[in-house]
């Protein structure tokens, strides 16, 4: 049963590191517009739309909801009756730790899920412990304790409804939301 | 009386809801034959007392209603019983009685009960009652006639609450014992678990996620106020109500895992119950108050244990099997239900805390949320037929089986409320 697991893991990996390299040609860009014997007027071209594709809205917070932006991913999958970040999350949660590390007014709400089975109120505690290794790590990433709130869903809002391990191995998750998503 | 029309007054103004029908799928197999003449003049009050009577000593499962022809007179609670002619219609027990219009347009009940074969009358109450109290007057006489007979309190009178979920909807909703009469108590976009009735039956705690994590309130039923009893940073989870309704046990996350505390229902006087590293949830009072039984994942799996209410060193309660939540002891504190897994089946299991005997009661498989009706009798229970919510009672022998569905949505969570006077 925890075989099938794995590849929706990889692929949610593999999907994170596409996100990662698209986004550099994009701030690269501007450089290509010199090209090397054009006129002097070519230069006017360059300033706006420069600024606009690395920070879009001006705002830190506007990386949040950059798909190209690893802090976009906001998901943490775990295994069957299993509460530790597994290492291929470990560069995600390190990306939010340093973005709340370097924005402290920022909040975060971390939902830990079950999967359905069992009593409603254990898959609480489920949760619980699921959220709580993700604020665990944070916090010893250097993120301030009280920028930080890790809470259960038990087995009540899953991403995925059917009964059978692919969608149960879908809802034993943290989600990562910030201030303004909750 | 007086208190049983006040109290149905203050249910009045909540709207009626899709209702909940039963259907018995086993019973009892000692069942006294009882014949249930339709009481004089009852056409006034439709469907007719005898009918509600009836429907429920049968739902019951230790009872038989016999099938009678049409009789010329009809017996009232005035009559003279010529118990061999009844005897002769095999019937163990008689209920008799008639229904009178009053100068003022309210109606009069009264019934005699007679036991044939003691050939002697069990006695009769007469009632006054308006038109929308036929079925809580007819609940009354069932009582009546069930202590009669079995020696237990009947709970024809009582109420379940249950969360019935449609699409994103949640609404938790209160019903008579059958499911009639459902009202809605709280409508919300997100998920409600864990409702508890408060020992008096006019208030219920409950866990509501309508802040985005679980919060912990307390909803007064005749007014539709409610209060937040714990929203502490973290989950805030598992209400249980002490005996005496002075206390609630809760279970939050503030302090790093899940683990238990006590607060007063006004949401003061915090204090922690015990310290563990493990998952501690589920609690619940033992029914003299002394114990708090909960779930705990301490020994590697979930399993059951309890403590001194006032705290101390945890006893292992359950051994067999390697998952077993959701703790409910009987209301006379001799046996535990809860839930436990069989291979991959989830089952309501009951232990006999002297003997250590445990029997296993249903045969569904995603069964959730046990609870007991609060004269011991029954179970009711949450499970899964044909991929869909739906509650279930048992009777603590195993032999009695009810199933209460509802035409659209999932219902779960059920609490059996407790006796109301």
């Amino acid at each position: 049963m925890r075989a099938l697991f794995y590849p929706m893991v990889a692929s949610a990996v593999f999907l994170g590191a596409c996100a990662t390299e698209e986004q550099k040609p994009a701030a690269q860009a501007p450089v290509e517009s010199g090209r090397p014997g054009a006129q002097p007027q070519a230069v006017q071209t360059k300033p706006v739309p420069r600024v606009e594709a690395t920070t879009p809205g001006g705002s830190p917070f506007a990386a949040l909801k950059d798909p190209s932006n690893i802090l976009s991913k906001r998901t943490v999958y775990f295994d069957f009756d299993k509460f530790d970040v597994k290492p291929e999350y470990r560069p995600l949660v390190e990306a939010h730790a340093k973005f709340l590390k370097e924005n402290p007014t920022a909040k975060m709400l971390i939902q830990g899920n079950a999967d359905e089975r069992g009593s409603r109120e254990y898959n609480v505690g489920l949760g619980q412990r699921r959220s709580d290794a993700v604020k665990k790590m944070l916090t010893l990433l250097g993120v301030r304790e009280a920028q930080v709130e890790s809470v259960s869903l038990g087995e009540e809002k899953p991403a995925c409804s059917e009964h059978n391990e692919d969608c149960w191995a879908k809802n034993r998750r943290d989600e990562m939301l910030y201030n303004g998503e909750y | 009386m007086t208190r049983l029309l006040c109290l149905f007054a203050l249910w009045l103004p909540l709207l009626a809801q899709a209702q909940l029908s039963i259907e018995i799928t086993g019973a009892g197999a000692q069942r006294i034959p009882i014949a249930i003449v339709p009481f004089e003049g009852e056409s006034a009050l439709a469907p007719g007392i005898s009918t509600i009577v009836r429907a429920d000593l049968e739902r019951s499962g230790f009872f038989r209603g016999l099938e009678l022809p049409p009789l010329s007179p009809v017996p009232t609670e005035n009559t003279n019983i010529n118990y061999s002619e009844w005897r002769s219609r095999l019937a163990d027990a008689l209920l008799v009685g008639s229904v009178n219009t009053r100068p003022d347009g309210r109606f009069e009940v009264r019934f005699r009960l007679h036991d044939v074969v003691k050939q002697t009358p069990l006695g009769g109450i007469a009632y006054t009652l308006n038109k929308d109290q036929v079925r809580a007057t007819a609940h009354r006489i069932s009582d009546f006639v069930y202590e009669k007979l079995t020696g237990d309190k009947g709970v024809f009178s009582t109420r379940i609450a249950y969360v019935v979920k449609r699409g994103n909807r949640y609404e938790l909703q209160i019903a008579d014992y059958d499911g009639a009469n459902a009202e809605t108590a709280l409508a919300s976009f997100e998920p409600i678990i864990s409702p508890a009735w408060s020992p008096d039956g006019k208030r219920l705690a409950y866990v509501s996620f309508e802040n985005k994590k679980p919060v912990v309130y307390i909803h007064t039923l005749a007014d539709g106020k409610r209060h937040v009893v714990a929203n502490f940073k973290g989950s805030n989870s598992a209400p249980a109500w002490s005996p005496d309704g002075n206390r609630l046990a809760v279970v939050l996350s503030r302090e790093g895992g899940s683990q238990m505390f006590l607060i007063n229902p006004d949401g003061s006087g915090l204090r922690r119950l015990a310290s563990s590293s493990a998952i501690d949830t589920e609690p619940r009072y033992s029914p003299d108050g002394q114990w708090i039984y909960f779930t705990s994942d301490r020994g590697g799996t979930p399993q059951i244990y309890r403590m001194s209410a006032t705290g101390g060193e945890p006893q292992r309660v359950t051994f067999e099997g390697s998952y077993n939540v959701s703790p409910r002891i009987s209301p006379d504190g001799k046996t535990l239900a809860y839930i436990t897994r069989n291979d991959s089946k989830f089952q309501v299991a009951l232990l006999d805390l002297t003997s250590r005997q445990v029997q296993i009661l249903t045969d569904s498989d995603r069964d959730e949320s046990p609870s007991f009706s609060p004269n011991g009798r029954m179970i009711l229970l949450a499970t899964v037929i044909n991929e869909r919510g739906v509650l279930s009672a048992v009777s603590a022998d195993g032999r009695v089986k009810q199933r209460l569905s509802t035409t659209a949505g999932d219902v779960r969570e059920p609490a059996w409320g407790p006796f109301v006077e």
